[in-house]
């Protein structure tokens, strides 16, 4: 076993003749694995950056020339995307409704989690699998019945309705995550503050809570991301009522309509004006957000 | 912890469960009841059929064709996604050299990592209407690339011979980056002394890949390939999105023929949920499967 801080001055390798084409064959190797690694950069960046350049063109410059650079920045695009096409107007309500639903889950996920971590009582297991075992269960399957329940408890395309389908649908996962965490926390502390005299709510909000911090913000993070890019369900919960959509349904009718009025820089606006303020969080948070979003998988 | 729990665990328990029964357990349970019905849309009376529907399923030339085009996608989209995950993950973690057997990660592995991971941050719907401009005929940035070149370009998503693998390579292309950081994560765990002394050893780096790091990885491969397996099962928003099932169908995924049957031209809700059902045992085997064939033991590193 060599290890890279041993002098390399007067070993003499046995394997001198060998080394050398093995070698070069790696610098080949290394060379052509930048270009792959570049290659798929590229590939990744390409689309996002001509949507970008193409949300600053004329119709005109679009159909004439896809790889061109904008003669000006038109920035009437962007403003026929946020009012004429509303999506301002969907990107605010998506925010209210992400906002709720992250909310709700977060907190009924967390409190049903730490039951099942802490608590010994009859029928637990059932009701812990109860849960878990939504993780199965494809959203197609309980798409018609799920339309009439919205509909008959009168929250059929109202914001309450998608907050709180979105929030019994991230249930599974975020009780299983959260269980699962609340599990590896030490129990002295636990055990102290009872000694003290502090009740079994307090010792929830003051102690456990603070202490599953970097868990909750995973799950939060997975919920928000989840939940923001929602489309399934707001197609068919929230038909109807313009004014209410989210912006996945404003960015499809943008492109549906871009087909009869030939108007794609607003479309390609539309679409920036959805991806950056996401982009931004991300590079922001970036360490937060692979870990929230791969850690759920590495359980 | 005996004494006066229950207060807290009726408080803590009761809103999430009836949040739970009543979203999602009780659809669960009625859709499988709807499925034995004849429902036919909203004011319609629903008539048991028993498994009339589940006949009529298997008898759909649309639905088998569907689920042709998903075991296409079943086959091929997660081993393209995990073997090319599993590529730039290596390139990313063992593609610089330091010294005589140093074993690094290439210059930049973070920044491609941040860039790769893109894609995942994206919406689906943004994804499925970006690539649809891509792929546009006329001013899409694909034809635009091809013809500057001075070639060809198909007709991409209007042609029933090509629609199907644009389709494809739109999944694989906004999965990559997460597995790479997945497989980046679970790669860093394993101790650098075993790439060391493979790397001196002369092994090439397909065997490296191949004899060291799948055998290591093989846990995080094996979850890896259950997500991308129900993933691929679904499919229904990039599709609908981009093509609609079309052109003539080729594109069709089981999803997408749910949705039609449910809340299309026509609504036959018994049908549909059918189709639910079906997808559900579908989805639960395929998992099943996956964890079953892929089973070994666990490596520990000490």
């Amino acid at each position: 076993m060599t290890t890279l801080d041993q002098p390399t001055v007067s070993t003499p390798t046995p394997t001198t003749g060998r080394d050398r084409p093995v070698r070069r064959e790696l610098g080949i190797a290394n060379t052509l694995s930048h270009g792959f690694l570049l290659l798929w950069g590229l590939l990744t960046v390409l689309p996002l950056l001509w949507m970008f350049l193409s949300s600053f063109k004329s119709n005109g410059e679009i159909l004439a020339d896809p790889w061109g650079l904008p003669g000006a920045l038109h920035w009437d695009n962007w403003a026929r995307a946020w009012t004429g096409a509303h999506i301002g107007r969907y990107f605010l309500n998506s925010l209210v409704v992400v906002a709720g639903s992250v909310s709700l889950t977060m907190l009924t996920g967390a409190t049903a989690a730490y039951v099942f971590a802490r608590y010994e009582f009859r029928g637990r297991q059932f009701v812990y699998y109860l849960f878990v075992g939504g993780l199965m269960f494809p959203v197609f399957l309980a798409l018609v019945p799920l339309f009439f329940v919205v509909r008959n408890a009168g929250l059929f395309g109202t914001w309450t309705g998608l907050i709180l389908v979105y929030s019994a649908y991230s249930l599974p996962f975020t009780v299983f995550f959260l269980t699962a965490f609340f599990r590896t926390l030490p129990t002295s502390v636990a055990e102290a503050a009872m000694v003290d005299g502090c009740g079994h709510f307090r010792l929830f909000f003051r102690v456990m809570l603070p202490m599953a911090r970097p868990g909750l913000i995973s799950v939060a993070i997975f919920n928000f991301l989840s939940h923001w890019n929602q489309f399934l369900l707001p197609q068919v919960l929230m038909q109807g009522d313009e004014s209410k959509w989210v912006l996945a349904q404003g960015l499809f009718a943008l492109s549906v309509s871009q087909g009869y009025a030939g108007d794609y820089a607003r479309l390609f606006a539309g679409l920036s004006i959805a991806v950056l303020p996401v982009l931004a969080v991300y590079v922001a948070f970036q360490r937060q957000v692979q870990a929230g979003l791969t850690a759920g998988q590495l359980k | 912890m005996k004494h006066g729990k229950w207060p807290l665990i009726v408080t803590f328990l009761v809103p999430p469960v009836l949040l739970y029964v009543v979203f999602v357990v009780s659809p669960y349970l009625q859709a499988f009841q709807i499925s034995t019905t004849d429902w036919l849309g909203y004011s319609a009376d629903a008539n048991p059929v028993g498994l009339a529907n589940f006949k009529a399923l298997w008898h759909d030339d649309y639905v088998w064709n569907a689920l042709k085009n998903n075991a296409i996608l079943l086959a091929l989209v997660p081993v393209l996604t995990i073997v090319l995950g599993l590529f730039f993950a290596t390139m990313l973690a063992l593609g610089g050299r330091k010294g005589r057997a140093g074993v690094t990660g290439v210059r930049g592995g973070a920044l491609y990592r941040t860039v790769y991971f893109f894609p995942q941050v994206l919406s689906v719907v943004i994804i499925a209407l970006l690539w649809k401009e891509v792929y546009h005929p006329n001013k899409g940035l694909l034809t635009a690339s091809l013809h500057g070149l001075g070639l060809p370009a198909p007709t991409w998503l209007g042609d029933p011979a090509t629609a199907f693998w644009c389709v494809l390579a739109v999944m694989v292309w906004s999965n990559v980056g997460f597995y790479v950081v997945l497989f980046g994560a679970a790669m860093s765990a394993v101790p650098k002394e075993i790439y060391e002394a493979v790397l001196l050893d002369g092994a090439s780096r397909f065997t490296t890949l191949r004899r060291v790091t799948l055998p290591l990885l093989w846990d995080t491969v094996q979850v890896a390939w259950v997500y991308l397996a129900i993933f691929a099962l679904d499919g229904f928003i990039l599709v609908q999105l981009m093509t609609n099932g079309g052109p003539n169908f080729s594109t069709d995924v089981i999803g997408v023929r749910m949705y039609d049957t449910a809340f299309g031209s026509e609504t036959k809700f018994g049908y549909a949920s059918a189709i639910g059902v079906v997808m559900f045992f579908l989805t639960l085997s395929v998992a099943v499967l996956s964890l079953r064939v892929g089973r070994r033991d666990r490596i520990e590193y000490s």
